[in-house]
């Protein structure tokens, strides 16, 4: 596909780089041209310099035979204008990145009255995993299928657990309670696990079944299931806005740390439940007189990624809270790995995500087939949710009986609503949803499973 | 420095002559020649060596600027190497200098020739010459993006080391349709080049090795007197082809897509017409006793003219003949070039706009020290760092000249030999004045000599940097 991205921030790039790997034609625009020059000489993109806007520019960008148009810019109101414009131009789907809370409350309505396909808030989307997350400590990262039925938990095992030592064919033997460990992380490596497969100390299982299987699966290992009581959030930026909406109406108690006295008092009339602190939270007297030792949560926020990790550490040193820490810009993803911090936000990533999902949907002449993508590990892995909308070869055929490609798992069948974990003699039928892991990326349509 | 990426990517150069010499085996074994089996013995053996090559994989993929430029300096240096050896192993030409000589001067397009007679070659040969002119033309290494589904970032920058002008842009998002455009616009000229010679009365053979010389910018000929004993009719299809073909493929590729305001916008384009214009109408003035008639002496002017400033090199007069002005005038076109992303060599049209606005806003800015201006070029600001590297372009260039000018000179022959031989080798023109005139050769030269002369050309056709960067120690370090 013809796809424009305008804007080479973090996100833009991250875009450029992941779509024209997928193997679709971008066109990126930046009023810098020094940012247009590194983007278009790492990445097999074309670039132009100029105000994405303009109508001569994306004109020039090829907005006539453009597919979609995808407006990142750090400003919201640029990117809508982009919007607008490509529509009227080119008439093709667009992606705006709207961040600001006062478009987002109007957002069904600005959708539709502009014409837009999509609206990405990537604040948003960060405070919603977060929150995700803080229901349940003890996961790193929470992804969720089928409308939250099902829910994919990534754990890291911990030394002398149960699960040490243990053949998959084992632990579900033992543990009868209809999950399925579908994706195992080891340092560097990535598998997709057989019954035979033997778990280690410190991998990282990522383990998918409906929401109340999951919850016995934990209870089953002793692994606390409550959520966290409270939440100490440094940094009061638009997503710690979010989140504490999130986390009030569910009842965490919240306390964000901020150093501006402008924004304090917005956050103030916004959130009238949260407890705000004026301060300097990067400063060690302020986060221990507040109580940070016996917090059950902390989740850094700052707009600095450094200054995040240095507190995370901090926190780890001093509490045992739940650490989560947003990381915006930098490109070490193995090192903070290292560091063991927990769960760790990349923004960025979940924008991407978000897109890439909608643009392979978009690729399905039929309609989106895709419902939902998610991807770990650098990448490596998928994991998708399917829509199985008409007869196809994979419908009402045992899965013993099914040729599929090697690397592929299928994790979890949604029948109107039943949560079924596969067996050799499940089924797949028309209007099921399928959750399946693989190594193989791309994947468009159920029908590419098969061999 | 990734070696084994570069072996890799050499592996599949190798491939690829392979492939470009399967076609004057093929003449070879048409014409029932000799010289068909030393083709056909260096053609396997490239195959053997790139299939070898190919089962290792490259496991470290990191591509970085500096490993695209030595891969394509690299990659024309073993195509030379490699080319040369059928000439040496058929014993048509003796030395392995000499057709080491013959293959550079035909893959940089220039289509300067040792050889004191062409016409008792065999037609393998002929084929052969003139093809390495085709190939060099556009390059190899965009032939293999355009055909390999090499994915990543680095064919970007072997696009950027291989494709002549100071601003390397691609027409579509992708490296791979760049190549396949730029490809298909060439063949496509190829062909009706090739028709319309066939039309203008030359047997199929000659149509097509002279379209090649004539596309490929080059200037091969087939004949000892060039292309001077053509009809007139074949003489105007071949300066029609070599003007289109000094024209940047940019220009076509819009037209292609029926952008034919912004393709004629391109001022460089523009100044090109002016220029060819202004110098034939000058040297028909000029030259006016020589001709019976003013159109016969526009015609030879103007295919002068065209041959000299794409740096074609073909010659239809010996303009040895003609007054002092007409060959100044040919001379400094030869230095010119033609436009930036054609198959031309030279210094280009665009570059010396570049250089010209740079000096002018140098002089203003003496007159006005406070003034603050930047260059234009096609409505658009030209970067600094472009001008930068215009005018270092043009510095380096004066370097290498002067110093090539220095040991041509223990030849001891005459000045104007001496710096026009430079000046041919080095812009790819080919034809010079003096001893390497139309009716000249190189064969007099020393060896040492002959060495320079195949640096300069490979040093024009890449435009300096990337064989400059072979020279540079650390470019070798692990």
């Amino acid at each position: 596909m013809q796809i424009i991205v305008v804007g080479c921030g973090n996100v833009g790039a991250t875009l450029a780089e992941q779509l024209s790997r997928e193997g679709h034609n971008i066109t990126v625009i930046d009023m810098k041209s020094d940012v247009v020059h590194n983007v278009s000489s790492n990445f097999d993109v074309m670039g132009i310099v100029g105000n994405g806007a303009g109508y001569s520019i994306q004109k020039n960008a090829g907005i006539d035979e453009a597919d979609l148009l995808i407006a990142v810019t750090g400003s919201d109101e640029l990117n809508l204008l982009c919007c607008l414009i490509a529509k009227k131009a080119g008439d093709c789907h667009t992606i705006a990145r709207v961040r600001n809370p006062v478009y987002s409350r109007e957002i069904n309505f600005i959708k539709e009255e502009l014409g837009l396909s999509m609206i990405i808030n990537p604040e948003d989307a960060a405070a919603l995993e977060i929150a995700r997350v803080l229901k349940f400590p003890s996961a790193i990262k929470i992804d969720t299928f089928a409308k939250g039925r099902i829910e994919l938990v990534k754990y890291k095992i911990e030394e002398g657990s149960s699960l040490c030592d243990q053949s998959l064919k084992s632990i579900s033997a033992q543990m009868k309670c209809g999950v399925l460990i579908c994706v195992v992380e080891r340092g560097d490596e990535v598998f997709i696990p057989a019954g035979d497969f033997i778990l280690r100390a410190k991998d990282e299982i990522s383990v998918v079944g409906s929401v109340k299987n999951s919850v016995l699966f934990f209870k089953k290992l002793k692994v606390p299931t409550t959520r966290a009581k409270d939440a100490f959030i440094v940094g009061g930026g638009e997503t710690a806005y979010y989140l504490a909406c999130q986390l009030l109406s569910i009842g965490i108690d919240v306390k964000i740390v901020e150093k501006d006295k402008k924004r304090c008092s917005e956050l103030s009339e916004l959130l009238p439940q949260a407890t705000l602190i004026l301060g300097d939270g990067t400063d060690r007297n302020l986060l221990m007189e507040e109580g940070l030792p016996q917090a059950e949560a902390f989740v850094a926020l700052t707009n600095f990624d450094e200054e995040n990790i240095m507190l995370s550490l901090f926190a780890k040193s001093i509490s045992k809270a739940k650490l989560i820490t947003r990381v915006h810009r930098i490109a070490y993803d193995e090192i903070i790995e290292e560091l063991d911090l927990g769960s760790v936000i990349y923004p960025k990533y979940l924008t991407a995500e978000m897109i890439i999902k909608y643009v392979r949907a978009m690729q399905n002449s039929i309609g989106s087939n895709i419902e939902t993508l998610y991807r770990m590990s650098n990448d490596k892995v998928e994991i998708l949710e399917f829509l199985v909308r008409e007869e196809c070869p994979v419908v009402g055929i045992p899965l013993v009986e099914l040729n599929l490609k090697p690397n592929i798992l299928l994790c979890s069948i949604n029948h109107k609503g039943n949560i079924i974990t596969p067996s050799g003699q499940s089924r797949i039928g028309v209007g099921d949803t399928v959750v399946l892991a693989t190594t193989i990326t791309g994947l468009q349509d159920i029908k590419d499973i098969l061999v | 420095m990734n070696y084994s990426m570069i072996r890799y990517i050499l592996c599949r150069v190798l491939e690829f002559e392979a492939l470009f010499m399967s076609l004057p085996c093929l003449v070879g074994i048409v014409y029932r020649e000799k010289s068909a089996v030393s083709f056909g013995a260096v053609m396997l053996v490239c195959f053997a060596v790139s299939l070898i090559g190919r089962r290792f994989k490259p496991k470290n993929k990191v591509f970085y600027a500096k490993e695209g430029f030595v891969t394509v300096s690299l990659s024309w240096i073993v195509l030379s190497l490699v080319s040369a050896l059928p000439f040496y192993l058929s014993g048509e030409i003796t030395s392995y200098t000499d057709a080491l000589f013959e293959t550079v001067s035909g893959l940089t397009t220039t289509g300067a020739t040792i050889l004191t007679d062409v016409e008792v070659l065999s037609r393998s040969a002929q084929f052969w010459r003139c093809f390495t002119h085709w190939i060099g033309g556009m390059g190899v290494l965009v032939l293999i993006l355009a055909v390999l589904p090499l994915s990543g970032s680095y064919n970007m920058h072997l696009l950027r080391a291989e494709s002549p002008g100071p601003r390397v842009g691609k027409l579509v998002p992708r490296v791979k349709t760049t190549a396949m455009i730029l490809y298909g616009i060439y063949m496509g000229i190829t062909l009706t080049g090739t028709i319309s010679l066939m039309l203008a009365g030359l047997s199929v053979y000659d149509a097509i090795t002279l379209s090649f010389s004539a596309v490929g910018t080059g200037g091969f000929g087939l004949l000892n007197s060039s292309v001077g004993s053509y009809s007139v009719a074949v003489q105007l299809v071949l300066t029609v082809l070599m003007f289109i073909c000094g024209i940047n493929f940019q220009v076509f590729y819009l037209l292609l897509i029926k952008k034919p305001k912004e393709a004629f916008a391109s001022e460089e384009l523009r100044y090109y017409f002016g220029i060819v214009f202004l110098s034939a109408v000058l040297i028909t003035l000029n030259t006016r006793s020589l001709f019976d008639n003013a159109f016969d002496g526009f015609h030879h002017a103007l295919l002068q003219v065209t041959s000299v400033i794409t740096t074609t090199g073909f010659t239809s007069r010996d303009y040895n003949m003609w007054p002092e002005f007409s060959k100044t005038i040919l001379f400094i076109l030869s230095m010119l070039g033609a436009c930036a992303g054609s198959t031309s060599g030279g210094f280009k049209i665009s570059r010396f706009i570049i250089t010209v606005r740079s000096i002018k806003n140098e002089v203003s800015y003496v007159i006005h020290p406070r003034s603050f201006k930047k260059i234009h070029m096609d409505g658009h600001v030209v970067e600094s760092s472009v001008t930068k590297s215009v005018l270092v372009y043009a510095m380096i260039y004066i370097f290498i000249f002067l110093g090539s000018f220095l040991v041509l000179s223990l030849n001891n022959f005459d000045f104007t030999t001496n710096i026009t031989a430079v000046a041919a080798t080095f812009n790819n023109v080919g034809a010079g004045f003096g001893m390497v005139g139309p009716s000249g050769n190189y064969s007099a030269f020393s060896v040492l000599s002959k060495f320079v002369l195949m640096f300069d050309m490979l040093v024009g056709r890449l435009e300096l940097l990337p064989i400059l960067i072979l020279l540079a120690p650390g470019t070798w370090k692990k």
